[in-house]
């Protein structure tokens, strides 16, 4: 027999985001899931990122990139609390590997919480994690071609970080044309210049991103 | 490949409806992939056969319908499929006005389940 089933098959982890976003709602943290190819720089972003923004809030990762062992390390040398996730090989993170996190986390002294997801354009996309900013991050020697390649990935993010700016003066990449294809996607898309290893362009985005935790507070 | 993770969730889905049915054998699963999910029909078939031998779902077919992309021009507003199969797909030349930019995505993020055949 037939038996009309019409369900989401992504149903669970759109459950269980919610209950995150719940969480972090009621916690006032502001949550970021960071994104990108693998190599693009998100370990580095984020220890140029919390070199600055550990002053002012009480932060902490969840990393769950599998590329290399060594990201945890390089996290908590910054001093923010770090938790590695075990992916098992996963091609991305999904929600109840946040949750099992959560356990580890004193969400309540937290104002600001990065997640890096697993190092890949297509299929952290399609799992949300209940956090309340997505960021795509994509390096110069990548190609500007990228955002065009991988839209979806693009039109669900709120901010482009563009890293490895220090690399363009030797590689021909039209920062223009990037931006204008995910922009074209995403209209609503902010877009940061920066170089996670030499500090170019950092100040723009830890402002920004320091608008949203303050933001994030005032709300609650 | 998140066809894996796909696959799995489909799978939980799938056991759940036959036990609330009172079925014990699946015959087919009819899935529908909006385009934006990037979903490789070849991929998820695999992914679903791989964790469905010596189950109840041994040699079900999976029969994969995706939805073509319908955008809403970021200009004049028509609505149109996206014509493109490249990955430039979201940014479409409106036929009606050629504008590129900023298109709002009417059809093609669903992914669900739409029935079972099963006994
Ligand atoms: N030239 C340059 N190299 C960078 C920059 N940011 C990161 N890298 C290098 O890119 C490589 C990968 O960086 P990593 O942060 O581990 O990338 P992840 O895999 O996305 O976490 C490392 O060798 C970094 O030193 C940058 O702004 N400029
Ligand atoms: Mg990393
Ligand atoms: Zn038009």
């Amino acid at each position: 027999m037939q038996i009309q089933v019409v369900r989401k098959i992504l149903e669970d982890n759109e459950e269980t985001a919610k209950r995150l976003r719940d969480t972090f709602r009621d916690n006032s943290t502001l949550v970021l899931n960071l994104m990108s190819s693998p190599g693009a720089g998100k370990t580095s972003l984020l220890e140029a990122t919390l070199g600055v923004l550990q002053r002012s809030f009480h932060t902490a990762v969840i990393e769950g990139d599998i590329n290399t062992t060594r990201d945890a390390e390089r996290i908590a040398a910054t001093g923010a609390q770090t938790l590695q996730i075990n992916t098992d090989g996963a091609c991305h993170l999904d929600s109840s590997m946040v949750l099992q996190a959560l356990e580890h986390l004193d969400l309540s002294r937290l104002d600001l919480l990065f997640i890096e997801n697993v190092g890949n354009l297509v299929c952290p996309a399609a799992f949300e994690l209940g956090e309340d900013l997505t960021v795509t991050l994509l390096s110069v020697p990548e190609g500007d071609d990228k955002p065009e390649k991988y839209p979806a990935m693009f039109a669900k993010s709120h901010a482009l970080v563009l890293n490895k700016t220090d690399l363009l003066p030797y590689l021909s990449f039209d920062v223009e044309r990037a931006q204008k294809a995910a922009r074209a996607v995403n209209k609503d898309l902010e877009f940061f210049s920066v170089s996670a290893t030499q500090g170019e362009g950092l100040e723009n985005w830890t402002q920004w991103l320091g608008d949203r935790v303050r933001d994030k507070k005032k709300t609650d | 490949m998140h066809e894996m993770s796909v696959a799995q969730s489909l799978i939980h889905i799938i056991q759940s409806e036959m036990d609330k049915n009172a079925v014990t054998s699946l015959q087919t699963v009819k899935v529908k992939a909006g385009r934006i999910n990037a979903i490789v029909p070849e991929a998820l078939e695999t992914a679903f056969h791989t964790l469905t031998q010596g189950t109840t779902m041994q040699g079900a077919r999976l029969e994969l319908e995706t939805v073509p992309l319908e955008l809403e021009c970021g200009s004049c507003g028509t609505r149109f499929i996206s014509a493109t199969e490249d990955p430039l797909f979201l940014h479409s030349e409106c036929p009606q006005c050629g504008w590129e930019l900023g298109h709002r995505v009417v059809k093609g993020r669903e992914l669900f389940i739409e029935y079972i055949e099963a006994d």
